[in-house]
């Protein structure tokens, strides 16, 4: 098991969490690991909750169970939250802190809980918790939209992962589209830099 | 190039799961491809229509399952290679045919799969589909690794020719949506063009011929059932006293649990991938080689009772459980670590389950806001539901709203609620002649375009044949939104690439003898409330077309750009709000700051400026770009 990683990303319809996903397992790949995916489609996509997870290693079940997630990288905030049971006291977390507001809190139904109440809950009960101003690192690389690639570059700078810094340029490099690969790799720098 | 036709033999590349489908029958020269989107099987067709585009491939978007897999079973007994793709529920509509047609069987290998849904991720119901392969007795292979999804695909092309009979090919939405490494072959040039060679007592199921072709079916399956015996994908791995049979997804989950629970050197996991007919001599040596058999399959217990008859059959008193008190459930998905507790618990293993982080130990709950999905910002099916509710709410009706499957079934969510009742494609125009009749209630029923085309048309013409009263608003925005924006039988714009004939609603409405039909965008509310407003007042039955184009579809495909925007006046103070309690546009949003005006505030990333909104509050007005 040792050699084994679970990755689970979970995040907001139209975050980039699967374009994130992809951007990992080639990195992965590229680094010579072997390396599993999966996703949610369909439903998922209309505002909704959209996980995914990757596996790097000899495993064969593409799903993570709850409490065995190695690293969770939250694109939002409440949704890192709502997904921690995945996690165990030894996993990182990595988190964006910008909230995405759900419907249901836009139109009154529903309380947003502060920000900083879910990361305090979180914070000692996992071996690390980095957060992140995603969104304000992708518009300085260039466009709010790269702010996946910032969460890949914090994920890289944890070192949570047998993967090196050079496997994600690489990817990044050959993998997003070339319109964006100057702003993917400022994107990466500055979410490496972050945490 | 598309990606799959780039790949050269010995490649190593990570595909999805359904790509891995497409790969595999492009290595087997399939020549014909048919579809009806649904998740989780849409991938596969998707990436066959962009193949097709740049290959000598057949490849059509069908009106329905059925239709998919009649046009695919005329080109297959003409000696083309042909695949159907489907969701499970679709293989329903499709099952007069495949009945059927496993009895006159093909000449062209056939490869139909069905996707299952455990969980329902997206689906109405989360049926068994291996199922359908004992009710039709045709064989079923089941990938359980993107790998075996591309390898078993090319098999299913040469086992359907020597048998001569379709093969189905079972996947869950866990397998088509996952990524896995997969080796590649060589690719086989289509072949493209057959002939249909005449043979009536073969093909037309007169019952004289039936009862020789049902006889040749069994006949058929007993060669089928030998190969499976023999099949490299079912295969006995591991040598112990302890036994565990399983397939497709499940089989990971149990090999990952066995080297988590280091009781390799215990067990011996059969693993069947070609899985009707059941081969009963392989499981009657693997029965006898083990104390005990743990049954490890999502959902139904099909391997559990097989194998307890072939025991029974044998003279076997080897222990076999599966599903049961404290052992696995037949609903929803397995999980890895739900599989490692079952495994160990039935053959008592030690074992400690992880401990997941649990946020609100030692403190209070924190109440998590939902997040479901919803109807994006700009959608007209929210402006067609808001001026019904509207309407209804004026003339002081409360009516019953049949729906069917499509976006518009997120109808159901607050502030709409405009559904009521749902069970299969097309029910929507059936159960409001059903509901209305008997209940003199009003009754307005939804459905989309492209699932009118699929199994609506036939409901309405049974409607205004026995005189039944409703109205039907047929919500059109010139695509099939839900599943990727594939194009159907109505759209007049299609994405880049895509040129054929369209089919008009309204035509085929009036033709079908509806005498009061409209055609309203429903981004105009004053003419849409309008036609709902006749259409409810008449006693006749009616039809309400309500057409705008889906802004997703309009701007991600047809790369229209946003012309308007709006915002909100500083006067608005939040106390009426309309906006949010009766139209719910999730552009539009309460300032979370209560003393700040304006109350609401129009988020500008998410509106795309349909302006619907304008016609329901004064205080929102025209901004400049």
């Amino acid at each position: 098991m040792d050699n084994n990683y679970r990755v689970c990303f979970t995040g907001v319809g139209g975050q980039g969490t699967l374009l994130a996903t992809m951007v990992l397992a080639e990195a992965a790949i590229f680094a010579g690991h072997n390396v599993l995916a999966s996703e949610v489609h369909g439903m998922a996509q209309r505002g909704g909750v959209v996980e995914s997870s990757i596996m790097i290693g000899d495993l064969k079940s593409p799903i993570i169970s709850d409490g065995e997630a190695d690293v969770l990288v939250g694109f939002e905030p409440l949704e890192t939250y709502r997904a921690i049971q995945k996690c165990s006291a030894d996993s990182v977390v990595i988190s964006n802190c910008v909230p995405v507001m759900p419907f249901s809190v836009a139109i009154g139904k529903g309380t947003y809980p502060e920000v900083e109440t879910l990361f305090a809950r979180i914070r000692p009960r996992v071996r690390q918790l980095v957060t992140l101003d995603a969104p304000a690192l992708g518009r300085k690389a260039g466009a709010v939209l790269s702010a996946n690639v910032v969460m890949i570059g914090a994920l890289a700078k944890s070192a949570a992962l047998p993967i090196p810094t050079e496997a994600f340029e690489h990817t990044i490099r050959t993998k997003t589209k070339k319109k964006f690969v100057e702003i993917n790799l400022k994107a990466f720098e500055l979410g490496f830099g972050a945490s | 190039m598309h990606p799959l036709l780039r790949l050269e033999q010995g490649d190593k590349h990570l595909l999805l799961g359904n790509e891995a489908i497409v790969r595999g029958a492009l290595e087997a020269g399939i020549g014909f491809a048919t579809t009806y989107p649904g998740t989780p099987s849409s991938e596969i067709a998707d990436n066959f229509f962009r193949i097709a585009a740049e290959s000598d491939l057949y490849f059509e978007y069908s009106t329905n399952e059925k239709v998919a897999l009649e046009t695919a079973a005329g080109a297959a007994v003409s000696g083309v290679r042909t695949m159907c793709s489907m969701k499970h529920v679709g293989l329903n509509v499709a099952a007069d045919p495949l009945m059927t047609l496993a009895y006159v069987g093909v000449r062209g290998g056939m490869v139909i799969v069905t996707a299952d849904d455990p969980s329902m991720f997206s689906s109405q119901n989360e049926q068994d589909n291996r199922w359908y392969a004992r009710l039709s007795h045709l064989p079923m292979l089941e990938p359980a690794s993107a790998q075996e999804a591309k390898d078993m695909t090319v098999a299913a092309f040469d086992l359907s020719e020597t048998l001569q009979v379709p093969v189905l090919l079972r996947t869950t939405t866990r397998l088509s949506h996952h990524r896995g490494l997969v080796t590649t072959g060589s690719l086989r040039p289509p072949k493209t063009t057959g002939a249909f060679e005449k043979n009536p007592s073969r093909f037309v199921t007169v019952p004289a011929n039936a009862r020789v072709r049902h006889r040749v079916l069994l006949e058929q399956m007993e060669k089928a059932r030998d190969m499976a015996c023999e099949s490299g994908f079912n295969v006995v791995r591991g040598n112990g006293p302890w036994g565990i049979v399983t397939s497709a997804m499940a089989y990971n989950y149990v090999a990952d649990a066995i080297e988590d629970l280091g009781i390799t050197d215990r067990v011996c996991v059969l693993k069947l991938g070609f899985s009707h007919p059941f081969p009963e001599r392989l499981a009657v040596d693997f029965m006898r080689s083990v104390k005990k058999v743990l049954v490890v399959e999502e959902l139904e217990p099909i391997m559990e009772d097989s194998l307890k008859a072939i025991a029974q059959g044998a003279g076997l008193s080897t222990p076999i459980a599966g599903k049961g008190d404290g052992l696995f459930s037949r609903l929803y998905e397995f999980q890895p670590a739900m599989v490692r507790a079952v495994t160990a618990k039935y053959f008592g293993v030690a074992y400690t389950p992880p401990e997941p982080v649990d946020p609100n130990k030692d403190g209070e709950k924190i109440q998590l806001p939902m997040r479901p999905p919803n109807l994006c910002a700009g959608c007209p099916h929210r402006a067609t539901y808001y001026a019904v509710n509207s309407v209804l709410a004026d003339m002081d009706i409360e009516a019953v709203f049949p729906t069917d499957i499509g976006c518009y079934t997120l109808g159901i969510l607050p502030p709409l609620q405009t559904a009521d009742f749902l069970v299969c494609m097309g029910s929507s125009v059936t159960s409001a002649a059903g509901i209305s009749r008997v209940t003199g209630q009003k009754v307005i029923a939804f459905i989309g375009d492209s699932t009118f085309f699929h199994s609506g048309i036939t409901g309405l013409i049974n409607a205004v044949h026995n005189e039944h009263h409703f109205v039907l608003v047929i919500l059109d925005n010139g695509t099939t939104a839900m599943t990727g924006h594939q194009p159907h039988p109505g759209v007049d714009k299609g994405p880049p690439g895509w040129q054929k004939p369209s089919v008009s609603i309204e035509a085929l409405v009036r033709a079908c003898g509806v005498e009061q039909v409209w055609v309203v965008n429903p981004i105009n509310l004053g003419k849409a409330r309008a036609a709902v407003r006749e259409a409810l007042e008449s006693e006749k039955l009616s039809v309400i077309i309500a057409k705008a184009p889906c802004p997703l579809f309009a701007r991600r495909v047809l790369g229209e750009k946003q012309k308007r925007a709006f915002e909100v006046g500083p006067e608005c103070t939040g106390q009426c709000p309309v906006c949010i309690d009766r139209f719910g546009c999730p552009a539009l949003y309460r300032n979370p700051d209560p003393d700040a005006t304006p109350a609401m505030i129009i988020n500008q990333d998410l509106c795309i400026g349909c302006g619907v909104c304008i016609q329901i509050c004064k205080k929102i007005r025209p901004k400049k770009m």
